[in-house]
């Protein structure tokens, strides 16, 4: 009974969320990632949606990519402002700040805590668990930018990280 | 329509000159430039490769940890866990073809891992390490 009414409001709540996204952003039917975007971009992880993040926060990340979360990602100027332009024409359109600066990382956005609030806390946790930066370990459609319920499973204890 | 020729040729002069390369081309350009640099040099070692991959470098991460300890099969990133496609050409026929990626790629790891660039000799010998590894190759 519990889970059920937890799994209504959690589907309420996505419903809710996918509605404000379409409504807020001008993406539907979303285009596919420029595959420029993809090769520069979704190596090391995923290619992540523009809609992930504000502009305020790409254009950090975009400006600190010789020194990328620990990583020389660095790309040629040109290829440079190629990917900055496709993300300023898909960035969500609320801030992603905290305190008033722009977050970098999706997983601290209240929107990606909230979204993920009801994954069992073993799943982050455990040796072997999944990364958080890893979507794709439990959204299968991630590398294609789709993160639909439909797409969706949570793998088995042990097999992806 | 005279300019519409002139472009189409422009495009497929373009293509043309970035085209495809093999293994062995980029093992010819290192090989001149490590003599350029070391007029000593006498050839690459895949035995020297493999330990310069497996290798910290006085830091936390070698090649392998993202690469894995065999480059014939798939790897994994060690922070974000997204799959990596084997990096052995013999594994993977599409690396080391194309030199914008190859040059792109040892810029960002051997800052990544050795917090400098790699010499031509250090490339050369991971490549003759990586051309042993995969499909078809001594195990």
């Amino acid at each position: 009974m519990k889970t059920w009414i937890r799994r209504l409001t959690l589907s309420s709540t996505l419903a809710v969320a996918a509605l404000a996204a379409g409504a807020s952003t001008a993406e539907s039917p979303r285009a596919p990632l420029p595959p420029a975007y993809v090769v520069e971009c979704g190596s090391c992880h995923v290619a992540f949606p523009g809609r992930m993040l504000a502009a305020a926060s790409w254009r950090a990340v975009v400006a600190g990519l010789d020194q990328h979360f620990g990583v020389d990602a660095s790309v040629d100027p040109k290829t440079r402002e190629a990917i900055a332009a496709f993300l300023a024409s898909t960035a969500r359109s609320k801030p992603t700040t905290a305190n008033g600066i722009p977050l970098l990382r999706i997983t601290e956005t209240r929107w990606f805590r909230q979204e993920h609030d009801e994954v069992p806390g073993r799943f982050w946790k455990e040796p072997n668990a999944v990364k958080a930066a890893n979507c794709a370990a439990c959204h299968r459609g991630a590398a294609q930018g789709s993160y639909s319920e439909r797409s969706l499973r949570l793998p088995k204890q042990g097999e992806a990280k | 329509m005279r300019s519409m020729m002139l472009v189409a040729a422009a495009f497929a002069l373009g293509v043309a000159t970035a085209r495809a390369e093999t293994p062995a081309d980029f093992e010819a350009g290192f090989a001149t430039e490590a003599r350029g640099a070391d007029p000593a040099f006498a050839g690459f070692s895949a035995a020297r490769g493999q330990r310069f991959f497996a290798a910290t470098h006085g830091g936390d991460w070698s090649c392998a940890s993202c690469h894995g300890n065999d480059p014939g099969a798939a790897g994994e990133h060690v922070v974000t866990g997204k799959r990596i496609e084997p990096l052995a050409p013999p594994a993977n026929p599409e690396r080391f073809t194309r030199p914008a990626s190859v040059e792109k790629w040892f810029k960002r790891n051997c800052n990544d891992v050795l917090k400098r660039p790699c010499t031509a000799h250090e490339k050369g010998d991971v490549l003759a390490w990586l051309m042993t590894s995969g499909a078809g190759g001594a195990r």
